[in-house]
């Protein structure tokens, strides 16, 4: 008879878990007063529909961006410090190279990829180190656009003014890619949505 | 003669009702409230709202401490000015008033000399020309050419008090707004005379604009009327509806 091994860890520690939920409302509530500040002024061929907006009109919008900004800012560098320290990042997200990736790629395009909590397989990896980078990239374009004077070193970097505010845009349609796949994923294995509120043993490695 | 009203009141009511429902539905939809938010915007007396403003408070603070007198805005060669140049105000082009009879640049507040500026002793004074980005609070940025009376110049000539916290511009189309001393005092904050190497012609602001590169493009006042230096928040035409007050960028 197979032995498992059994674990006690929890599928997600507390301190991801309210980081999780504190960043995802402070994340949803820039993108909809973000789609209000982009509707003045569309630099592409479309606008967001009202109701899918925050703030009513630019300044409320603006109101709502500059909060939320501040619990992003906080919550970010809390996350990032603690998947650094923690050993999340090297555990969990660090991508684990292109076989296991090709691998589990194949098998989720064949809806064969499993999902065990507790363990992040290659696809779910690359997603979630892919969407953490565009949100540094996101938080960086965004005070670049904000501060183009006394942070110009950063809007500089980003190359200039019109350039960062493009970046902030495309970054933000990379964040809304992933939110959608995410969510996708979430209502097909609705356990792990339990399990990101909940305290549930992480699951025997496979 | 007279009518009878094309609809009664009772006829039309059910109808009304059905529309109050719908709108009801669609706000109840709204994504972005998780419903009760939308309706924060700045204009109602919600706790949210007030807390809204709280917070643009406290970012006006957090810009104060980032701002440096010494940074100064990135400035281009005449081949990089926007053209054509887009003009924006609080109204559109067709309502630009014509510079009034006898006008003068009034000062007023914390200040020594007050007698009012015409705009040739306003020529008389140093000069400074620019070609810097003017950035829009709606996101979009053009590059324009000014020139005209560093305002730290100005304050100095009027015998200003330099400790004093704002500086507030009133404008004779009915525009206001206002900054704060130290982003006044930054060398590119300027009186402007000229747009593209021309005296100003009324869209543009004539007789004299506030042009601030330090900040977003709604603080660089058009056709101005008075300078004032207080203690007192000023506040301004969009500053008081809810635009965020320091606006720095």
């Amino acid at each position: 008879m197979e032995r498992f091994r059994r674990t006690r860890r929890p599928a997600h520690p507390l301190p991801v878990r309210v980081m999780h939920w504190v960043g995802a409302g402070a994340i949803i509530t820039m993108m909809l007063s973000g789609w209000e500040i982009y509707n003045a002024s569309p630099s592409l061929p479309f606008t967001f529909p009202g109701w899918a907006t925050l703030g009513g009109w630019l300044a409320g919008a603006i109101a709502w961006h500059i909060s939320a900004m501040w619990v992003l800012f906080a919550d970010g560098l809390a996350y990032l410090g603690y998947g650094f320290f923690s050993g999340h990042f090297r555990r969990d997200i660090r991508p684990k190279g292109l076989r296991a990736l090709a691998r589990d790629v194949g098998a989720a395009l064949g809806f064969r990829l499993g999902h065990r909590l507790g363990h992040y397989n290659a696809v779910q990896r690359l997603l979630y180190a892919g969407v953490i980078l565009a949100l540094c990239v996101q938080v960086a374009t965004g005070l670049a656009i904000w501060k183009p004077v006394q942070l110009g070193w950063l809007t500089g970097f980003f190359g200039g003014y019109p350039a960062a505010r493009f970046i902030h845009l495309a970054m933000m349609l990379c964040i809304a890619g992933f939110l959608a796949v995410h969510l996708v994923l979430v209502a097909l294995f609705p356990r792990t949505l339990v399990s990101m509120v909940a305290t549930l043993e992480a699951e025997d490695e496979p | 003669m007279i009518r009878d009203p094309v609809a009664k009141r009772a006829e039309v009511a059910p109808e009304l009702a059905r529309l109050n429902r719908r709108n009801f539905l669609r706000h109840g939809l709204t994504l972005g409230s998780l419903a009760l938010l939308t309706g924060c915007d700045l204009s109602t007396h919600s706790g949210i709202d007030a807390a809204l403003w709280t917070m643009l408070r406290f970012d006006d603070r957090v810009q104060a401490a980032l701002f440096d007198r010494t940074r100064l805005a990135e400035t281009y060669p005449a081949s990089a000015v926007t053209k054509p140049f887009r003009f924006n105000a609080y109204y559109p082009v067709w309502e630009v008033r014509p510079v009034p009879n006898n006008w003068t640049l009034e000062v007023a507040g914390r200040v020594t000399e007050r007698t009012p500026w015409s705009v040739a002793r306003l020529r008389q004074l140093p000069q400074q020309a620019q070609i810097t980005r003017h950035i829009c609070i709606e996101g979009w940025s053009q590059i324009g050419q000014w020139s005209g009376v560093p305002l730290h110049v100005f304050l100095r000539r009027i015998g200003a008090d330099l400790r004093a916290r704002y500086v507030a511009f009133k404008c004779f189309d009915g525009y206001s707004t206002s900054i704060d001393m130290a982003s006044a005092l930054q060398p590119q904050t300027i009186l402007a005379l000229d747009f593209n190497w021309q005296p100003l012609t009324p869209e543009w602001g004539a007789p004299v604009r506030l042009r601030i590169p330090v900040k977003l493009g709604f603080k660089s006042a058009k056709n101005l009327q008075s300078i004032e230096v207080t203690n007192r928040y000023p506040g301004g035409y969009w500053e008081n509806q809810g635009y965020n007050w320091f606006s720095g960028v």
